[in-house]
């Protein structure tokens, strides 16, 4: 116990607190906004959603309090394991016993409360891997260290994914930038990257499309890893134009002809494109294995391994994805258009963001929002009434402030002398990262309708008692820190 | 190297925001059609109403159909002076309509706001396409494309129902499915398969300027929903047998009702009189009409109307006493005139005697299955003559009546068939005997069945033992029918005890005349027609008319019930029309010995008996 020390006290970096207490009034005020035309009252009103928001930031500053100035911060290194158990379990426990909320079973119901295990799932996670990889001698590079820390995320996130909540398992994909930093190869973020893009190149373009860019990347990346462009240039430049222009080519060939039964019609760009590789593969495999080349083995069987996943992504996308994010997807990408009004939604929310304009409607002003056209508008949707009411000027103004948050979390995470609080200020920082871009990203049509929150802003108090904790724990960590190291 | 990495994230993270805030500037600043400010509803709804679903026959012939049609909206905010006799002679209209409307819209102004109201309803195409020619002169006002039903062919009014645009109570019970000016299927097929044939409807989004015109559309159309036509429907009806039921049928008050025994699928369900399919296609302003008439048209008598079976129903008693074990083909009975018990008798007409089970079908003597009631009821192996009634309503139940068949068909009734506790509540408990309940025997008394119940027990007796519930709707494309319509329903009699039903069937039409068999003129050569007539007690005037028959005997193709309501005899009216409609199905014509009949069917008439109710 140390209860108000004033030395304490002042070690609290008093830029975050700031940034906190800003964004959860601005969260306050947007969802008294968006409910405006609804429900008339006062901002305090209990029966109304910001007066209920009220009595949830209140709880949220107390918690926060409670944290900094009561709570020992090295208890959570001993903590963190215990806890992180008792969180899958609970996360576990709500698929049998949860509440079903829109399809999902991931929300504990106590009388008026609700909240769903998955947001505390985060504070525990995040913890976990402090722990983890702060331990002494701990190695990313290490198989057995880098197993654990890949269960440690991948367990809480394949039970959510059970819960039907693969909106809020995405978040956790984000840990990935904490192991980057922490020594994971960077070639393992590209590899990502390269999975996602094959996968909506395949779905948007065609196989061949995303087989062809594969196999460039692929060549590509060993030409600079042993510096032979000009030779890449003079081989394999060549071979890809010809290959990009071969399905125009027999498009034109198709078109000459109108007899079905042509041979013409039975070649398929794949097929040819699939017979070069065959034909190639074994002997540039031939050649790295004579001149001792392993970067261009893995090259060969990273580009077989993503021909692999271009086939499969149709029955992925088919079979493995549940129905709503098939359409979510559909509509994201352009190859459907408004299936079943899924893109409506995200239409008015842009009309929406759109109508507001440079400096916005002004606070309560707003016409798209508070007359019922956006859907979720107090919870996922919120940032439609800050875009609209607020314009440019003002939604860029919070999405700056966001960014000024993270950027001063993971720059204080870095300098800090601790392992165990720089990985877990990673963590925080790359939470709330994917809540932003994810959720942000949603309302403004380039990613997927996700259903996750805008921390600090979005009405909901699980929500933000979970944000508040996270953030808070890394606050207090790092002024223990700073006041022993002094 | 770490440094690096914290860096190369920072940067990242920089990336991350300025993708947010480019998107941002974009739809904020430069992407103009995102400009859209919902309190002047700049955005316009337009409705694109999906074709409605075509009703095929089960030979491919489309029953109902699709034509185009126009709704002439006015926008009144838009609407300017206008030449008002131009516009009547082009659409057909009296001037005085024309002021009245507008006056109207005028009263109604606040309400309509920038809405578009609907002035005249189904304009033909050819009006229509007059008025486009001239529609510049006219702003404010607009067609809005609408298909309606079309019916090619004469048959099935009833049957088909009628499609009319919903009300308040319609929207109200049907949450959120509807909205005003949508129309549906309120009766008949069209009601029953309304999810089916219904499709669902688009709207195209249109943009108004600041001064409420409509510019442009939104988007280039890129938000709009086309209409999803509604699935066509296959009906297990035959147009053409369905067409000449209804022709036999005319000026008679009744029904006839057909069915395909090997699937359970209905042919034919007449009930008449009915409604004209021209009457149909604009239901809304007959509709009046239809609801003072004296004959009930819109009242579906082949599924509704719960009439006593008379005869007919001495197939049901007999298979029971067989089951039953109380009566078996060999059994002989006497009749003088009918069955004497006490100061009381049953009457019955003039026929030799003793008579066994097959001759009592022949010949329907009503004294032998008096016997047959009381032997069931006085079965030693019941405790009590309740608890035998209550065993005979069981059996009775097991053949379909006394309860809804469960048809695809919407408002299928149930009738009745009595239980002990009936008869408990009208005499008191235990204080009635065989012989107060003996008209049951006959098919009189407190029975009541509708039609379909009677076509159904001459399918169960065609297929010798069972039947398939009877359905309008064929499996087709893209609607399947529920699996209990394949499923065989079998009667608690043993099929075993059917043939010598069957044999009796046979010889009451087929004996001859001077044999005594009541159904000698339903009888038409290398049809093998089984049927079993009825003469129904009809409290209001003469008896009903009943008849039911199948053929061939062997693998029967159809089984049909005809109930003729004040036809006297069962052999009068009923059987006449039942056999004509076998030999139309079976052979496509009508026999030149039997032209007779058919003319005098076709004229006969009847209905000047039906008195009014």
């Amino acid at each position: 116990m140390r209860l108000f020390n004033k030395a304490l006290i002042k070690n609290i970096d008093w830029w975050l607190v700031s940034c906190y207490i800003v964004l959860i009034f601005i969260g306050w005020m947007n969802i008294y906004a968006s409910i405006h035309s609804t429900e008339v009252a006062s901002i305090f009103d209990l029966a109304g959603r910001s007066g209920k928001q009220f009595i949830w930031m209140a709880a949220s500053i107390a918690c926060a309090a409670t944290i900094l100035l009561v709570i020992d911060p090295r208890i959570y290194d001993s903590l963190s394991v215990p806890v992180y158990l008792a969180v899958l379990l609970l996360l576990i426990a709500v698929i049998f016993l949860g509440t079903e909320v829109k399809g999902s079973r991931s929300w504990f119901e106590f009388g008026p409360v609700r909240f769903q295990p998955a947001e505390i799932s985060k504070i525990s996670t995040s913890l976990m891997l402090a722990t983890l990889m702060s331990q002494f001698g701990f190695k990313m590079s290490r198989f057995r260290n880098f197993a654990s820390v890949a269960a440690v995320i991948l367990v809480p996130m394949l039970i959510i994914i059970a819960q039907s909540e693969t909106g809020s398992a995405l978040v956790y994909v984000g840990f990935i930038f904490v192991l980057y930093r922490e020594g994971l190869s960077g070639w393992t973020i590209f590899l990502l990257g390269m999975f996602i893009s094959i996968f909506i190149l395949t779905l948007t373009v065609s196989p061949y499309a995303a087989i062809l860019v594969l196999a460039i990347v692929a060549s590509l990346c060993n030409t600079i890893y042993t510096s032979r462009m000009k030779r890449w240039c003079m081989y394999y430049l060549p071979a890809f134009v010809v290959l990009g222009g071969l399905p125009f080519l027999l498009d034109y060939l198709n078109s000459l002809t109108d007899n079905p039964d042509t041979f013409i019609k039975g070649i398929r760009p794949e097929f040819i494109l699939l017979s070069v590789c065959f034909i190639a593969i074994p002997f540039i495999l031939f050649r790295a294995y004579r001149t001792r080349k392993p970067f261009t083995l893995l090259a060969v069987m990273a580009f077989i391994a993503g021909v692999i996943l271009s086939f499969s992504t149709e029955f992925i996308f088919d079979n493995v994805l549940q129905d709503h994010q098939r359409q979510r997807i559909e509509v994201l990408l352009g190859m459907k258009e408004d299936p079943t009004g899924v893109g409506y939604n995200v239409n008015q929310s842009m009309i929406a963001i759109g109508s507001g304009g440079l400096l916005g409607k002004g606070f309560l002003h707003g016409t798209q929002t508070t007359y019922g056209f956006v859907p979720e508008q107090s919870t996922d949707f919120i940032f439609c009434t800050i875009g609209e009411e607020w314009g440019f000027v003002g939604a860029a103004a919070v999405i700056m402030l966001y960014v000024f948050m993270i950027a001063r979390i993971v720059i204080s995470a870095e300098k800090s002398r601790e392992a165990f609080t720089r990985i877990y200020g990673y963590c925080v920082a790359c939470c709330i990262f994917m809540h932003l871009f994810i959720n942000i990203g949603m309302t403004m049509g380039i990613m997927p309708v996700i259903g996750i929150p805008l921390p600090f802003i979005s009405y909901g108090g699980s929500s933000l008692l979970a944000f508040t904790i996270l953030l808070f724990i890394f606050i207090a960590l790092k002024a223990n820190e700073n006041h022993n190291f002094r | 190297m770490t440094l690096e990495r914290h860096n190369r994230l920072l940067i990242g993270l920089g990336i991350a925001a300025a993708i947010l805030i480019g998107r941002l500037f974009v739809i904020q600043i430069v992407d103009t059609s995102y400009k859209i400010d919902a309190s002047n509803n700049s955005m316009v709804y337009q409705t694109i109403y999906p074709t409605r679903g075509i009703i095929h026959d089960r030979n491919g012939k489309i029953l109902v159909g699709n034509k185009m049609t126009y709704d002439l909206l006015v926008t009144p905010k838009e609407v300017e002076e206008f030449d008002t006799l131009t516009l009547c002679n082009v659409l057909g209209i009296s001037p005085e309509f024309v002021r009245e409307k507008m006056d109207e819209y005028h009263r109604y102004r606040t309400r309509i706001g920038y809405r578009s109201v609907v002035m005249l309803k189904q304009i033909p195409p050819e009006t229509y396409l007059k008025f486009a020619e001239v529609s510049y002169r006219f702003p404010g006002f607009r067609g809005q494309a609408r298909s309606i039903r079309e019916y090619p062919f004469n048959a099935g009014g009833n049957l088909l129902g009628y499609v009319s645009e919903v009300d308040k109570a319609y929207i109200e019970s049907h949450n959120g499915e509807y909205a005003s000016g949508d129309y549906a299927g309120k009766t008949g097929i069209e009601a029953a398969r309304e999810k089916e044939l219904r499709g669902e409807k688009g709207y195209a989004i249109f943009l108004r300027n600041s001064r409420n015109k409509i510019e442009s559309r939104y988007r280039n159309g890129e938000m709009d929903k086309e209409a999803i036509p509604g699935n066509d429907i296959t009906t297990t009806i035959d147009a053409d047998l369905q067409k000449y039921g209804q022709m036999l049928m005319q000026n008679k008050v009744g029904s006839l009702v057909a069915i395909e025994p090997s699937t359970g699928e209905i042919l034919t369900l007449v009930s008449s009189p009915g409604i004209d399919v021209d009457v149909l296609a604009d239901f809304g302003s007959h509709y009046n009409e239809i609801l003072n008439d004296l004959y009930k048209p819109m009242f579906n008598r082949t599924v509704q109307a719960p009439y006593p079976p008379g005869s007919v129903f001495k197939l049901v008693n007999g298979l029971i006493g067989l089951q039953e074990g109380v009566l078996t083909p060999e059994t002989e009975y006497p009749c003088s005139m009918g069955y004497h018990f006490g100061r009381n008798k049953l009457g019955c007409h003039d026929h030799r005697s003793p008579l066994d089970l097959e001759e009592s079908i022949m010949m329907s003597c009503n004294a032998y299955y008096c016997y047959v009631l009381r032997s069931i009821l006085e079965n030693g192996r019941y405790s009590s003559i309740a608890e035998a009634l209550d065993k005979w309503n069981e059996y009775v139940k097991s053949f379909g009546f006394g309860r809804k068949l469960g048809s695809d068909f919407p408002a299928e009734l149930g009738g009745t068939i009595p239980d002990a506790a009936y008869y408990d509540k009208v005499y008191g408990k235990n204080a009635w005997k065989a012989t107060n309940i003996i008209s049951l025997s006959i098919g009189q008394g407190e029975i009541g069945c509708t039609p379909l119940h009677l076509a159904n027990l001459c399918a169960t007796i065609a297929n010798r033992g069972y039947y398939y519930i009877p359905h309008i709707v064929k499996d087709s494309e893209h609607v399947s029918i529920d699996s209990k319509f394949r499923q065989r329903q079998y009667t608690m009699v043993d099929t075993s005890y059917f043939p010598v039903v069957v044999e009796g069937m046979y010889r009451a039409v087929n004996s001859g005349y001077g044999s005594g068999a009541t159904a000698s003129v339903a009888a038409v050569e290398g049809l093998d027609i089984c049927g079993k007539t009825g003469t129904a007690q009809n409290p209001r005037g003469d008896d009903n008319s009943v008849f039911i028959c199948f053929a061939p005997k062997d693998n029967p193709k159809i089984a049909v019930a005809a109930y003729i309501e004040h036809g006297s005899f069962g052999a009068r009216w009923a059987a006449p029309i039942a056999s004509l409609l076998v030999e139309k199905y079976l052979t496509g014509e009508i026999s030149p010995q039997r032209g007779y009949l058919e003319t005098r069917v076709l004229e006969g008439n009847l209905m000047d008996k039906v008195k009014a109710e």
